[in-house]
């Protein structure tokens, strides 16, 4: 069995008459496997991400999310973090007047309280933190002002994995972490979640262009279209997406 | 045209009326004057109602039903477990309870040269220029609180800062009601010298479950080039009426900054009246407001701007859980020798509660023409985006809200500059979110 399984997913966007947005997704993460979605605006692949994060304004109509074995779709959003999801998002939001150092030790020891652990020490937190900081490039200064407030896009982009790092999920989301990033920015993101890489831990990263993916190198990549996921295959098949554009796929969808 | 008239009288004002007949004795002929003045003006005038203006959103004859016997003295020793609010700040504390000064409970020894700390009974009773400008600050319109206060007071704080003193340890001085209902009047002035610096903080509390009222007024008078904080604190209990009146003189070059904190109180009025009478002179009102139930707490600020190049600031966040209600009146007023006026105020709310109400009345009236003037007001829910960032990081719901309350009112606590009382402040305001569970 997966450690994820989505299976047949169906999804619509909250309300009446609410616009089907995924169509039938089905997709198997085991640990240790990178996973790239790629497809062209619109097919729905920020919404996949959100829908396995828990954001309240989708409304799954057919098929399942499992984690571990366990119906993913029935958890609050705080518990799918406990268990080990996390979702890097596009654009992080600025939350001001709640500190860095505060939100991420909130977090760190909410999910450890809910796994019945023991909470963090504060000497322990703060090494944690100037450790996996210091790679990432991200100051002191940074750590004291609110969560993303008046970061840069390449900050926030730091910030997230940052947080990814200290949460250590067991599947991470990454939705389109190289927007907005230049080549520097790119490189120090990039090297941060190859860091982050491991035997334990599978990773699903969407993304419009192949560039990010010279960085961090999937084993398998989807394309996204309409919904669903119309082809997979190996890293050659990003290269492929590159040369030739989506055009075939959306031209079959049709 | 509709003839002004005068509505019956309720049992609480004939009851308020009643009381007036017995006015203190001390203080000299001005002040003895004074009383008769503001009893006079409050017979004529009673309770305010909703038809008028500054009392809109906060009809006091409906909102006091009956007026209480005049509070007795209180056992010190009840009165020293009751005083919680900054205890564990380190400041020159002075307790008043049921509106008189208990000097076994006041820090009064060793002040620091040209600090006068004198009970409002005692200073009243030597006469002289410890009680010189008690009432001259006048908002200048009738004030039924501020009237039954200056009519009815005998004790509170006299507090003198010589100039060019400065102070660095705060006053604090804590306002404490107990024992059976009944209504206590406090009168305090704080008058700084030219140049002096002080920073002053008022608290008030009392029991649960007691229907009691509580009248305070405080007049400042901050001469040039003064420095004055002022932070307040209001946890009165939970069946309380607070009304609170703060006049400021402010002279030339003076730094004002003055912050509340309420949680308390079922029906809760602070008046504020700043007359900005010196050029070049920067001044701050603000707030934060914790309500939940049917609570409701009025806060009306008058900043008069009279002369030249002043800045003033308002900002107000309220937070309203249940069916609270919040009200914010705030008038600025630039006379026509004001140029350079820089005046803004802000007032956000957060409703928690599906029936909570916020109600924000900005006025501006301005006779000068080179000024800069604005107001804002906001309301609303916590941000869902912002909830789901922070629960998809595994914080939950509730802890998520309370993070978000405390970033949201933590931006007024912020201006209080004294960091001891800022963060205890802050602890007040999480120590409210940890009782709402």
């Amino acid at each position: 069995m997966a450690m994820l399984d989505i299976d047949n997913l169906h999804a619509k966007i909250e309300g009446e008459d609410g616009k089907e947005i995924l169509k039938g997704l089905s997709l198997k993460v085991n640990p240790g496997e990178v996973h790239a979605i790629m497809g062209p605006n619109g097919s729905g692949k920020s919404t996949l991400s959100y829908i396995l994060a828990g954001k309240e304004d989708y409304e799954v109509t057919e098929g399942s999310v499992t984690l571990d074995g366990e119906d993913l779709l029935e958890m609050e959003i705080d518990e799918r973090a406990a268990k080990g999801v996390f979702l890097a998002f596009q654009y992080p939001i600025e939350v001001p007047g709640v500190a860095t150092m505060t939100f991420l030790r909130s977090a760190l020891n909410a999910q450890r309280k809910k796994r019945g652990e023991e909470e963090i020490s504060t000497p322990d937190f703060l090494r944690l933190v100037k450790a996996k900081a210091a790679g990432l490039g991200i100051s002191q200064d940074m750590l004291k002002r609110g969560v993303n407030v008046g970061f840069s896009g390449g900050e926030k982009k730091r910030a997230e994995i940052l947080q990814m790092a200290i949460l250590e999920p067991k599947i991470a989301i990454l939705d389109e972490t190289d927007s907005g990033l230049d080549i520097d920015a790119l490189k120090i993101v990039s090297e941060g979640v190859n860091a982050l890489r491991s035997p334990d831990r599978g990773m699903i990263v969407i993304t419009h262009y192949q560039r990010l993916l010279n960085h961090i190198v999937p084993d398998f990549v989807h394309v996204m279209n309409k919904g669903r996921i119309v082809r997979s295959g190996g890293k050659e098949l990003a290269l492929e997406l590159e040369a030739n554009g989506y055009a075939e796929y959306q031209q079959d969808a049709a | 045209m509709n003839a002004e008239v005068r509505p019956m009288r309720t049992p609480a004002e004939q009851g308020l009326s009643g009381e007036l007949k017995n006015l203190p004795a001390s203080g000299g002929a001005r002040i003895v004057a004074l009383r008769a003045a503001a009893a006079k003006a409050f017979n004529d005038n009673g309770l305010p109602h909703r038809r008028v203006e500054e009392w809109k959103y906060t009809d006091l004859r409906t909102l006091v039903r009956e007026a209480l016997p005049i509070s007795t003295p209180a056992q010190s020793a009840v009165v020293e477990a009751h005083a919680r609010l900054l205890v564990d700040t380190d400041v020159r504390r002075i307790v008043v309870a049921n509106g008189a000064v208990v000097p076994e409970l006041s820090d009064l020894a060793d002040l620091e040269p040209g600090l006068t700390i004198a009970s409002l009974a005692q200073a009243l009773a030597a006469g002289g220029d410890a009680v010189a400008r008690l009432g001259t600050l006048e908002p200048g319109r009738y004030d039924a609180a501020l009237a039954l206060n200056t009519a009815l007071a005998r004790d509170g704080v006299a507090v003198s800062v010589a100039p060019g003193a400065k102070i660095e340890r705060p006053i604090h001085v804590a306002h404490v009601f107990s024992g059976k209902a009944a209504a206590s009047f406090a009168r305090n002035l704080v008058v700084l010298g030219e140049g002096a610096s002080l920073t002053y903080a008022e608290s008030f509390e009392g029991p649960e479950g007691t229907a009691y009222q509580v009248n305070s007024a405080t007049e400042f008078v901050v001469a040039d080039d003064a420095s004055l904080d002022v932070v307040r604190a209001q946890e009165e209990g939970a069946a309380a009426i607070h009304l609170s009146t703060l006049l400021f003189e402010v002279g030339k070059a003076v730094k004002l900054n003055a912050f509340g904190f309420t949680s308390g109180a079922a029906v809760s009025r602070t008046s504020l009246y700043a007359r900005l009478q010196g050029a070049d002179s920067a001044v701050s009102f603000n707030g934060a407001l914790l309500l939940k139930d049917r609570q409701h707490a009025d806060s009306t600020l008058f900043v008069d701007h009279q002369t030249t190049g002043c800045e003033s600031r308002e900002l107000f966040k309220h937070v309203l859980d249940d069916s609270s209600r919040g009200v914010f009146q705030g008038k600025i007023v630039v006379r026509q020798p004001a140029q350079k006026t820089d005046g803004r105020m802000m007032s956000r709310a957060l409703l928690l509660g599906d029936d909570a109400e916020m109600d924000n009345k900005p006025e501006l009236e301005i006779f000068a023409d080179d000024v800069a003037c604005g107001h804002g007001a906001t309301c609303g829910a916590i941000d869902d985006d912002l909830l789901f960032y922070l629960r998809a990081r595994g914080i939950p719901l509730k802890e998520a809200q309370s993070l978000l309350v405390q970033a949201f009112v933590g931006e007024a606590i912020e201006t209080v500059a004294h960091d001891e009382l800022r963060d205890a402040l802050v602890e007040r305001a999480e120590a409210w979110l940890k009782a709402r569970g």
